[in-house]
């Protein structure tokens, strides 16, 4: 009675081993790491990490590339993204303005290792998030903020083409 | 209505030609309650009886005797309102007394019946047969409510959906179902084959959603609802990787599609597959297929040949 309700599989091509056990076309890492305390006294000191980028998607033009950056740098990129692309740009770590007042926070401050240790995990999730989006990717903001030594914040916005 | 000491004591009820060997189904009349009703197709007649019982000894005193075959569609949201679109009317008998309970049967021939019956979010359709006993002061109403299915019939290897669709430089994939059309108790057979996946994929699955709108196009009101969700990959594919898709539809509680009927409603389906990233980011791709009923191998000669006389060839649309 059911002889015309055929389950037969579709016919599919036939992959290719090499396709099947190659390195995947998706990879992409990045670290956030080696947080470094730069300065001395009470002004102009500032914390910076090493955002380490490894990769074999094509749209990245390095990949391998190590550049230090620091919280500013990440809000700064969370601008860019927010104006430019069409994304909900993933949220940065706090900005912590309350442990910058002598009494509040922990006990150095935002110098705190702690505090220090829990920036940098959280900048790495974000970071991740941000460069693993379709259309961030196509944001000039995030390969310079991933892969030029620094940030030239009177560049030109725009969009990256994959050649 | 017997309210003691008041009224007549009447009792009315309607009865169809042909009950015990006509097909029942299962539908919704109400947002808590399914109940058993006969089926007809479009074409059939339909007749019956109706048995007005009265206490030994009593009387009732009428204006008259009706019985009306109605089918409406009532729309349930901004300001609702209900559309009559099929009224017959046969009189039963005219003005007169009864002293005994009287049996009258009626028939209302080849009733023309193109909507199919539909209990939904926003709008209902339904059919029902409503009897009128009027009196001096409140009549007697009586209503039994039946399903109406409409039957398609289509040609059996109807040309497969394949479509390659993607996010350029990042996620290529070429999927393909079986059929555009598939009958409410098909199985829809499928694959998805991967040509470029740049992206960290999580999972995927497969969506039956079925969208409902009420209302003309600026007004238009539409209510979505999933009706199956099925994973049909856990895991990473890679490029070259074809994932297999068996969805068996009579699980799930489908209608027919239907388009704009009577201009005031339409009921759309849609196969949604969803891939989902290791950021819980989704790609999808929404794919609207055609659901039509298709007429029961166990049917008589008779209700055969209803099916003959109602079978639907649509155009297909490009």
């Amino acid at each position: 009675m059911n002889g015309d309700l055929v389950t037969k599989r579709l016919d599919a091509p036939h992959q290719d081993l090499s396709d099947a056990y190659s390195c995947p076309a998706n990879f992409l890492e990045i670290e956030v790491a080696n947080p470094i305390t730069h300065g001395i006294g009470q002004t102009g000191r500032y914390t910076d990490y090493e955002v380490i980028v490894k990769t074999n998607l094509p749209v990245f033009k390095l990949k391998e590339s190590s550049v230090r950056r620091r919280y500013s740098e990440f809000e700064w990129l969370v601008d860019e993204l927010e104006r430019d692309s069409k994304i909900v740009v993933p949220s940065l770590p706090g900005k912590a303005l309350k442990e910058q007042l002598p009494f509040f926070g922990r006990k150095k401050g935002i110098f705190d290792e702690q505090f220090i240790e829990d920036r940098r995990k959280a900048l790495e999730i974000f970071i991740n998030k941000v460069a693993g989006h379709p259309l961030a990717q196509n944001e000039r903001c995030l390969h310079m903020f991933l892969q030029e030594k620094s940030i030239d914040k009177s560049y030109v916005p725009g969009k990256v083409r994959n050649t | 209505m017997n309210f003691f000491g008041f009224g007549s004591g009447a009792e009315v009820e309607i009865l169809l030609d042909g009950a015990d060997k006509r097909k029942t189904v299962e539908h919704r009349v109400s947002d808590t309650r399914l109940q058993e009703l006969h089926v007809y197709y479009d074409g059939e007649s339909v007749s019956g009886a109706v048995n007005v019982g009265l206490k030994p000894g009593g009387r009732l005193e009428h204006k008259g005797i009706k019985i009306e075959l109605i089918g409406q569609i009532d729309i349930l949201y901004n300001r609702s309102y209900q559309d009559e679109f099929t009224s017959l009317t046969k009189q039963l008998t005219p003005a007169g007394i009864l002293t005994q309970s009287k049996m009258f049967s009626f028939d209302f021939p080849n009733v023309e019946k193109s909507f199919e019956s539909y209990f939904g979010c926003n709008v209902r359709l339904r059919y029902y047969l409503r009897v009128t006993v009027v009196r001096r002061l409140t009549d007697l109403v009586k209503e039994l409510e039946f399903v109406v299915h409409t039957l398609s019939s289509y040609p059996e290897n109807s040309s497969s959906l394949k479509m390659e669709v993607g996010i350029e430089d990042c996620l290529h994939i070429e999927f393909e179902y079986n059929k555009q059309r598939y009958h409410l108790k098909d199985a829809i057979i499928g694959k998805i084959y991967f040509l470029l996946v740049r992206v960290k994929i999580k999972h995927m699955e497969l969506q039956i959603l079925k969208r409902e709108t009420t209302g003309l196009a600026q007004s238009a009101f539409h209510d979505e609802d999933t009706i199956a969700k099925f994973e049909i990959m856990d895991g990473a594919p890679v490029k070259g990787e074809s994932i297999p898709i068996r969805l068996f539809l009579s699980a799930y509680d489908l209608t027919p599609t239907m388009r704009d009927i009577n201009k005031k409603f339409s009921v759309r389906y849609y196969l949604n597959l969803v891939l989902i990233d290791e950021e819980e980011r989704r790609y999808f791709k929404q794919q609207e297929i055609v659901l039509w009923r298709k007429g029961d191998f166990q049917m008589n000669s008779k209700a055969r040949s209803f099916e003959e006389a109602t079978k639907r060839f649509e155009k297909v649309s490009a």
